[in-house]
């Protein structure tokens, strides 16, 4: 379970005020009430809302989030307790006697009209010239309650100014409910806090610390926010326009790399349940749409590996061998930008810490600047560099202005998901009904290792799977079930595993040069840890600071998104936990299916390290085009 | 500033000695204090009105060892000042009926929360709390009591008359934003840092020391039979005395008006902004709970006095306080003041007006806080009790 309850989150607002019994069964655990005249049993505790949906009973919500704490602000859910002089908010009154409750009697409608109209009254603009026309919950309360006029008036002029500083995220003020769903997920999920309700009364409105724009704060760019906003007030900043220019001039050869989790969440924007992969249907509607190249970010992945794997084994050797105390340990992951940029801003003293891989995203662009466009014989400076993301600060990483090795700027477009399914339907084209076919090459071949970077733990497996094939010379299929890591999947906030080396083998040709043998590791036991949400990364980071279990891990897996990329904030909305969790379910099923599941197999790996990167993993050509250094930036805002 | 004082009654201004209630009340047990509270009923003087002692009875009985014990004094209703007379010339009857309140809660810390604007009375107050620690009447072992231990903190709020409510109070306190929490759970379960905390008004706390000494049958003689003892009232507008007067529950409107000198009275609002205003025809009703609830505040406005001006200042002031978390309070207020422009330019539908009254209604049920819930009462309240006036404006000009 992904822990609701976080710690900066004002008092009045934990969810659990009142804890529900763990064992509903023991006596007092339970209580009886009654919704509608109907008599039920719910765990003391229970609140109101869970309670009528576990009885089928709708109750509409608008600031409730399930990944999120109460507010109890929008006052949508409000329902009649009998003896309460008021209405009482469904989502944050837990049950703890026998109260009788009307879920819809003429006081409670009218009154959820009453929100709707005056939230109606205020919300600027018309649904059609909406990014979210068509998934948006305020629209659909209205169209729940029968709005069919203005009861209270309608706004006529813009209040704010659109705030679009943000290579990521949009904030458009005159379309936003006050639901605080973003403060929460700021604060609470995600533990940055940048978002917070400034002013008072009618002045009352989502800023910043002194209401700086978005660009100028310490914002990740994660776009949880985005993901969890009720309305368009949130939303990415979107560059299909500059993409479609780009395939409409004829002089430009566009390509497009997909990374994994947007093809396991894709099918959900053109109405199928969350758990289908989409991967070979989305590959014909790029081309379909007029990309002239598409290509498998799971190859960069496998590549992210190599890389970032031999570093560690550096770093190891370094350390353990030469007794090199200037060599940081643990390495942090670094494909996630979003937890990139909350190391930089909130444990800056720590970004040595971070492998100096590139994340899979910018190797790619690098990569299809430089050794693609010799083998193509391609002009680079006519490659328009695209990469379909789940993730609103891929956005902001490739405008990073050191990611230029390639000698232009390596990726020129991110593109979320939602922006893919838009191009995909502005194209004419219904996903579902594509049929299949494969990436091109020279990067046709990618690994289910690759694949997994989706989900919480994917890159550690993904590391596991090479590294100690590297190491011990076994198959990782003897060494796990099915090749399966389970101590490191699954959507526990943090994970820990412990892997004993107790035999080596010889060292693989592709590092030989690196390290003489492995006798130094003998008996050694690999320590590993895995955060997913920055909520979780801070505990592990605030544990290192204080020289705890983690200070003793030799790689730690951080993802700023909880859920890992699959739960990213460029994934079709909605989201909570259920969802998320059928994602990985479809990106496991997926690698479970492939032959080729170790990143070290993969043939275009090795012909790219043949070819191109020459002299080898973390080499200097590896270097000058696959690493890069990191900022450190502080929370201190000019 | 210079306080004044009318009338002084039977209980507040009674005349009090320093310690005395601390010391009686330390030669009962906290069981009995809940008694003669009970006895008393006494309800909390901050305008909801909730029985004294039930809300210290739950403090109380918690298991929790930590505990709050918490002042209001935060006294933001427009046209209340009788706090600020306890707490620059009566903060003898104030802090002793706070030690009283720790003792019988149980509480170690008390924090009394100051109205920002009030912060010239700091020094003043602080002496006093420091001369009750030299007493031994504050702190350690007080007056030899091994085992209870009380001290005052003074915190000082910002000026937000949303922090007067005792939940958005408490999330001041803590340093959040001053926003209303859900209830339940209610403060004397999980308030200040969580820890059960009894939130009480300056003049509720002053009622205390009373009660304690006379008991609490004599108290509940006073008054009326659901009111019980006295009440300061600040009066203030169209009269000739406007001051704070101690006067037993149950007093008609008519009889106070008269005593504070009062002509040509047109309406009397009860109860700050969030009150109810009355026209002439009902000044023989009482101020009592149960008939006219008031924290404390009458304005009085004569006959030359427009109430829509009246509405439109007091619906300016919600759409300025509202705290802006919830919808109905948020935008409603928004609505109702924009209903009252257009009454005062007579243009308006009485569609559009009844639809408002409707949504005051549902304000009053919706809301989040007391605030939003109380907000529409003057708009409801001038419009039914004032129609001929205010449907009919704009057009004579
Ligand atoms: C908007 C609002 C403002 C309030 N302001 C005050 C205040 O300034 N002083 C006060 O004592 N109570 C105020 N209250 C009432 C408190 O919430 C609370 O009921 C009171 O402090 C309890 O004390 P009592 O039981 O002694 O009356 C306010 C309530 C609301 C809804």
């Amino acid at each position: 379970m992904e822990d609701k309850n976080k710690n900066r989150v004002p008092l009045g607002q934990k969810p659990h005020i009142v804890e529900k019994p763990k064992d509903p069964s023991g006596i007092g655990g339970t209580i009886t009430v009654e919704i509608n005249e109907k008599k039920v049993t719910v765990p003391m505790g229970t609140t109101i809302l869970e309670a009528c949906r576990e009885n089928q009973i709708h109750i509409p919500t608008l600031c409730y989030h399930d990944d999120l704490c109460f507010a109890g602000v929008c006052r949508l859910c409000v329902v009649e307790v009998e003896g309460m002089a008021t209405l009482a908010a469904a989502c944050a009154f837990p049950i703890t006697a026998p109260i009788k409750i009307k879920t819809s009697s003429p006081k409670v409608r009218r009154a959820r009209k009453h929100v709707i109209d005056l939230l109606l009254s205020e919300h600027y603009g018309e649904c059609y010239s909406c990014i979210r026309n068509n998934n948006c919950e305020l629209q659909s309360l209205a169209k729940e309650y029968g709005v069919t006029d203005y009861t209270f008036g309608h706004i006529e002029k813009k209040r704010y100014e659109i705030d679009d500083s943000s290579f990521s995220i949009i904030r458009d003020l005159d379309k936003c409910v006050l639901c605080k769903r973003c403060v929460r997920t700021c604060i609470d999920l995600q533990e940055v806090g940048v978002l917070e309700a400034i002013g008072r009364g009618h002045e009352t409105h989502i800023g910043t610390f002194l209401d700086k724009p978005l660009a100028d704060v310490i914002c990740i760019n994660c776009g949880q926010c985005i993901n969890r906003c009720p309305t368009g007030a949130l939303h990415e900043k979107e560059i299909s326009n500059e993409i479609w220019e780009a395939i409409d001039d004829p002089t430009k050869h566009v390509v497009i790399q997909t990374a994994p989790s947007p093809r396991a969440a894709i099918g959900e924007e053109f109405g199928l349940e969350p758990g289908h992969s989409m991967t070979f249907k989305m590959n014909t509607a790029l081309k379909r749409i007029g990309f002239d190249a598409v290509f498998d970010t799971n190859f960069t992945a496998d590549l992210t590996i190599i890389e970032e794997g031999t570093e560690l084994l550096m770093r190891l050797y370094k350390a353990l061998v030469n007794k090199d105390e200037s060599v940081k340990l643990p390495q942090f992951t670094s494909c996630s930008p979003g937890w990139v940029k909350y190391l930089e801003h909130f444990y800056p003293e720590y970004v040595e810490h971070l492998s100096s891989a590139k994340s899979p995203q910018q190797m790619f662009g690098a990569l299809l600047k430089t050794y693609y466009a010799k083998k193509l014989k391609l002009d680079p400076s006519k490659i328009v560099s695209c990469a379909v993301m789940p993730c609103s600060a891929k956005k902001f990483e490739c405008n990073r202005p050191e990611m230029n090795d390639s000698g232009y700027q390596d990726v020129d477009y991110g593109l979320t998901t939602r922006e893919l399914a838009k191009m995909i339907k502005e194209a004419g084209i219904h996903l579902p009904e594509m049929p299949d076919s494969h990436f091109d090459n020279p990067f046709g071949d990618a690994s289910g290792a690759g694949l997994i970077f989706g989900a919480t733990g994917g890159v550690m497996e993904a590391a596991i799977r090479s590294v100690i094939e590297f190491i011990t010379g076994d198959k990782a299929e003897e060494i796990f079930e099915g090749m399966n890591v389970m101590p490191v999947r699954g959507f526990d906030g943090i994970k820990y595993a412990e892997i004993k080396i107790d035999h080596v083998g010889p060292v693989p040709d592709l590092i030989k040069h690196l390290v003489p043998n492995w006798d130094w590791v003998k008996g050694a036991t690999l320590k590993v840890a895995v955060a997913h949400g920055t909520a979780n990364a801070k505990k592990v980071m605030d544990d290192i600071r204080a020289g705890g279990k983690f200070s003793q891990c030799h790689f730690i897996e951080f993802m700023a998104c909880p859920g890992g990329c699959l739960g990213g904030g460029g994934q079709p909305i909605p989201t909570n936990e259920e969802i998320r969790k059928k994602r990985a379910q479809a990106i496991y099923a997926e690698d479970a299916g492939l032959e080729l599941r170790k990143s070290h197999e993969n043939p275009s790996i090795i012909q790219t390290y043949k070819e191109f990167l020459t002299d080898g993993p973390c080499g200097h050509i590896a270097h000058k085009l696959l690493h890069t250094h990191y900022t450190v930036r502080g929370k201190y805002i000019a | 500033m210079e306080n004044k004082i009318e009338r002084k009654g039977q209980v507040i201004f009674s005349g009090y000695k320093y310690g005395e209630g601390i010391k009686k009340a330390l030669k009962l047990s906290p069981q009995d204090i809940l008694f003669e509270l009970r006895e008393s009923k006494l309800r909390g003087r901050g305008g909801a009105g909730f029985p004294t002692s039930t809300k210290w009875m739950l403090t109380a009985a918690t298991l929790d060892p930590e505990k709050y014990l918490i002042c209001n004094a935060d006294e933001g209703e427009p046209g209340t000042f009788k706090d600020r007379v306890l707490l620059t010339e009566y903060f003898n009857l104030v802090f002793d009926g706070m030690v009283i309140g720790g003792y019988t809660i149980k509480a170690k810390y008390g924090i009394l929360y100051l109205r920002g604007e009030y912060k010239y009375m700091v020094p003043d107050i602080e002496a006093h709390l420091e001369k009750m620690r030299k007493d031994n009447l504050l702190g350690k072992s007080i007056l030899g009591k091994e085992d209870f231990n009380f001290d005052i903190e003074i915190r000082l709020g910002t000026g937000a008359y949303i922090c007067g409510e005792e939940t958005a109070l408490i999330e001041s306190l803590e340093g959040s934003r001053g926003e209303a929490r859900n209830r339940p759970p209610f403060p004397v379960n999980r308030g200040y840092m969580g820890k059960p905390s009894s939130v009480n008004n300056v003049e509720t706390f002053a009622n205390i020391p009373f009660i304690v000494m006379k008991g609490g049958k004599w108290y509940s003689k006073l008054g009326t039979e659901k009111s019980t003892g006295t009440k300061l009232f600040s009066v203030s507008g169209d009269c000739e005395k406007p001051d704070v007067y101690e006067l037993p529950w149950g007093t008609k409107v008519s009889e106070l008006l008269e005593l504070v000198g009062a002509k040509n009275t047109k309406a009397v609002q009860v109860g700050g902004a969030s009150g109810q205003c009355i026209p002439k025809s009902q000044f023989d009703r009482m101020l009592a709970y149960e008939d006219l609830s008031t924290g404390g505040s009458i304005k009085i406005f004569n006959e030359s006095r427009n109430m829509l001006h009246i509405l439109k200042n007091f619906m300016e002031f919600f759409v300025e306080e509202s705290c802006g978390q919830c919808v109905p309070c948020r935008v409603g207020n928004v609505k109702l003041l924009e209903g009252t422009e257009m009454l005062l330019k007579g243009e308006f539908t009485f569609e559009y007006i009844n639809k408002l009254k409707e949504l005051g209604r549902t304000m009053k049920i919706a809301s989040k806080c007391g605030l939003g819930q109380s907000s529409p009462n003057p708009f409801l309240s001038i419009l039914e009790n004032f129609k001929d006036e205010v449907f009919n404006q704009g057009m004579e000009e």
